[in-house]
């Protein structure tokens, strides 16, 4: 029975041909809220669960942001607040701020592609409710999970859980968020 | 592109990486391992197996060192960098030769786990983590040294830019100011991207931990990762930029770190080729240590069928290739000299080869040049004793070379007048021995509490890794 602690129903596996089988099946089934545990990055699942992947932009947007700061730094300390004068050779010397430049540049693209990365995965999340499966402890060794979230259109407790028994899978189970 | 517009198994295989045939005797992974089998033997050891004597035996030595580290630290902060053997013309002596030396070997870390990405080298999936754990030990040990020769260790930070009462602000025009910035953002950055390539791991453990308290550390550790696919593209996008950002950035610390050299005018010093010839070597003894950590702990931990004779002989090529472009500097530094015809370089070139401190520079030449010539041999490069024994010697050769570099060049200036001969003192021993120690110390705690090897990448280097056979990359 479908109850308002069901998180989803869960459909495990041991092989990543009949995984990435089995989750074609289920889009063209026409599930949506679907989601894949593996233990290591499978290329050919980010072709069936599409993945809007914004850590390039995260990462872009804090080089420009580590240039911009270190440029002006630079500009402002060197011409402005503490000008050293060397037989009147140019205060703005730029070509030796661009060591500096480069590294500011590295370190907040670098810091921005961290924790943005935890931000875009909602780390940290101790606790989810996959958690609360025995088996799941597999999914970060040796076994794939597939899940569908309740929140799925025509997610339905016994015809889904049927569905997925006919994909193949070592288990099928429904996960509750106790 | 679907799985089924892909080209065929054996076409794919064709083009394949040789490492990942199972036939080859030289792959990269040996033919009976499985997901199962990987996490159970990397994660094991952390957290099952026995800890082997080797262990105990290798940190209490480090540890041994570790005590004289901080009593020769404590002593210097007590009396000040004169139990040092520095003076006026050598004001540089250990301590500087000990920083470049430590922040050369951590530079073959980045490149085994930054570069070798890009490049989609597959070999380096299984000794990526424990080169990136030894760049940031050695970026730590390295840190030490201009940090205690600063004198008044305690007012690092007025080399920062910073708001302060005394309205003084550091010169952007001066190589050692772009050095701490090159230098943290390299700690910074390769610390994040060992944690971050280390996260899918620390999951694995968490789940196989037995006990309470470990599930709880190392769930605290992996910040709740459960390998869902969307994760795993953020991670991998997140991996692929970092190794992007890193590659560049190594190159750009032993090229900042040349330039504390060649933008001075010492003879020896003001050279155009320092910053590749610094980064060659940088790579050569960086590869010598992977090659001496990896070998004793292959064999302790029994890890021969993740790490393979494809690697060593790998990590030996990349070796002797490093090793030659730096024989090639060694031969056209005297070349530069006599074409050049200055008056003090030329002295320079006399001094280096039959001057007081001429076993510096013949030391270099067999140690770095005319002994690792063996790696020519398929024989030395695949077994671990001979291999190890030329590792060490370069380790060594290479403290030399930078020893030669600074003490030698330093003692004998323009005039005449001030020259004098660097005498290193006990404190100066202890401190680079100690520091030895810390690395020691620091890298035995990573291999007993953290996965050493990369579970999730050697996973994607199995046979059956990919849907519809295959491996993965």
């Amino acid at each position: 029975m479908t109850d308002a602690s069901t998180y989803g129903m869960v459909a495990e596996f041991d092989d990543p041909t009949a995984l990435v089988e089995a989750a074609r099946r289920i889009k063209q089934e026409g599930y949506r809220h679907l989601e894949a545990y593996t233990p290591y990055p499978i290329e050919d699942l980010h072709e069936i669960i599409h993945v809007n992947n914004r850590v390039p932009l995260i990462c872009l947007i804090g080089g420009l942001l580590g240039a911009a700061t270190a440029w002006s730094m630079e500009y402002y300390i060197a011409a402005i607040d503490y000008p050293i004068n060397v037989g009147g050779r140019p205060l703005y010397s730029w070509p030796a701020f661009i060591p500096i430049l480069f590294e500011l540049t590295v370190l907040f693209a670098g810091c921005f592609c961290f924790f943005g990365t935890l931000a875009l995965c909602g780390f940290p999340r101790p606790h989810f409710p996959l958690f609360s499966l025995p088996q799941f402890a597999e999914a970060t060794s040796s076994r794939m999970f597939l899940c569908i979230d309740k929140a799925d259109p025509i997610y339905d407790s016994e015809l889904t859980a049927k569905f997925l028994n006919e994909l193949g899978p070592i288990g099928v189970w429904e996960v509750h968020d106790e | 592109m679907t799985v089924e517009e892909r080209a065929p198994i054996e076409e794919r295989q064709r083009h394949a990486d040789r490492g990942l045939d199972p036939n080859n005797p030289l792959r990269v992974v040996a033919p009976s391992t499985t997901f199962e089998t990987v996490s159970e033997q990397i994660s094991s050891i952390v957290l099952t197996r026995k800890v082997p004597l080797f262990w105990w035996c290798a940190f209490g030595f480090g540890v041994f060192l570790l005590i004289w580290f901080i009593i020769a630290i404590t002593w210097l902060l007590a009396k000040g960098v004169g139990i040092w053997g520095i003076e006026i013309p050598n004001a540089w002596g250990f301590a500087i030769t000990n920083f470049v030396w430590w922040i050369g070997i951590g530079h073959a870390g980045t490149l085994i786990s930054a570069f070798l990405l890009l490049l989609r080298q597959t070999w380096r999936n299984s000794i990526n983590r424990f080169a990136e754990a030894m760049t940031i030990f050695a970026v730590m040990c390295a840190g030490m040294f201009p940090l205690f020769h600063l004198g008044r260790a305690w007012i690092f930070y007025w080399i920062l830019p910073y708001p302060n009462t005394m309205t003084a602000q550091p010169n952007f025009r001066s190589p050692l100011v772009w050095d701490v910035f090159a230098v943290s953002t390299y700690f910074t950055i390769s610390l994040l991207f060992w944690y971050l390539g280390m996260v899918p791991d620390l999951a694995t453990l968490r789940d196989r931990a037995t006990s309470r308290f470990k599930k709880g550390v190392y769930g605290i550790m992996s910040f709740g990762w459960r390998g869902a696919s969307h994760h795993w593209k953020y991670h991998q996008s997140a991996c692929l930029l970092l190794a992007g950002l890193a590659t560049p950035l190594v190159l750009s610390v032993h090229t900042v770190v040349s330039f504390d050299f060649t933008i001075a005018i010492l003879p020896g010093w003001h050279s155009t080729i320092f910053p590749p010839y610094f980064v060659a070597g940088a790579i050569y003894s960086g590869f010598a240590m992977v090659l001496a950590l990896c070998i004793p702990i292959r064999a302790v931990y029994g890890l021969h069928n993740l790490i393979t004779v494809r690697h060593l002989n790998n990590c030996a090529k990349l070796m002797l290739a490093t090793g030659l472009v730096l024989a090639y500097t060694y031969a056209i530094e005297p070349f530069t000299s006599w074409y050049g015809g200055s008056e003090f370089e030329l002295a320079l070139v006399h001094n280096r080869a039959v001057g007081p401190q001429a076993w510096a520079y013949w030391l270099v030449i067999l140690l770095n040049v005319v002994i690792p010539q063996a790696l020519w041999f398929y024989k030395v490069r695949t077994r671990p004793v001979p291999l190890f024994l030329v590792s060490c010697v370069v380790l060594v050769g290479m403290w030399v070379e930078r020893y030669m570099i600074i003490v030698v060049s330093l003692g004998r200036d323009f005039l005449p007048s001030s020259w004098a001969n660097f005498v290193a003192t006990f404190w100066d021993n202890a401190t680079l021995y100690g520091s030895v120690g810390l690395f020691i110390t620091l890298f035995m705690l990573f291999v007993r509490y953290l996965p050493m090897i990369s579970m999730a990448e050697v996973r994607e280097l199995l046979p059956f890794s990919r849907p519809g056979g295959g491996t993965e990359k």
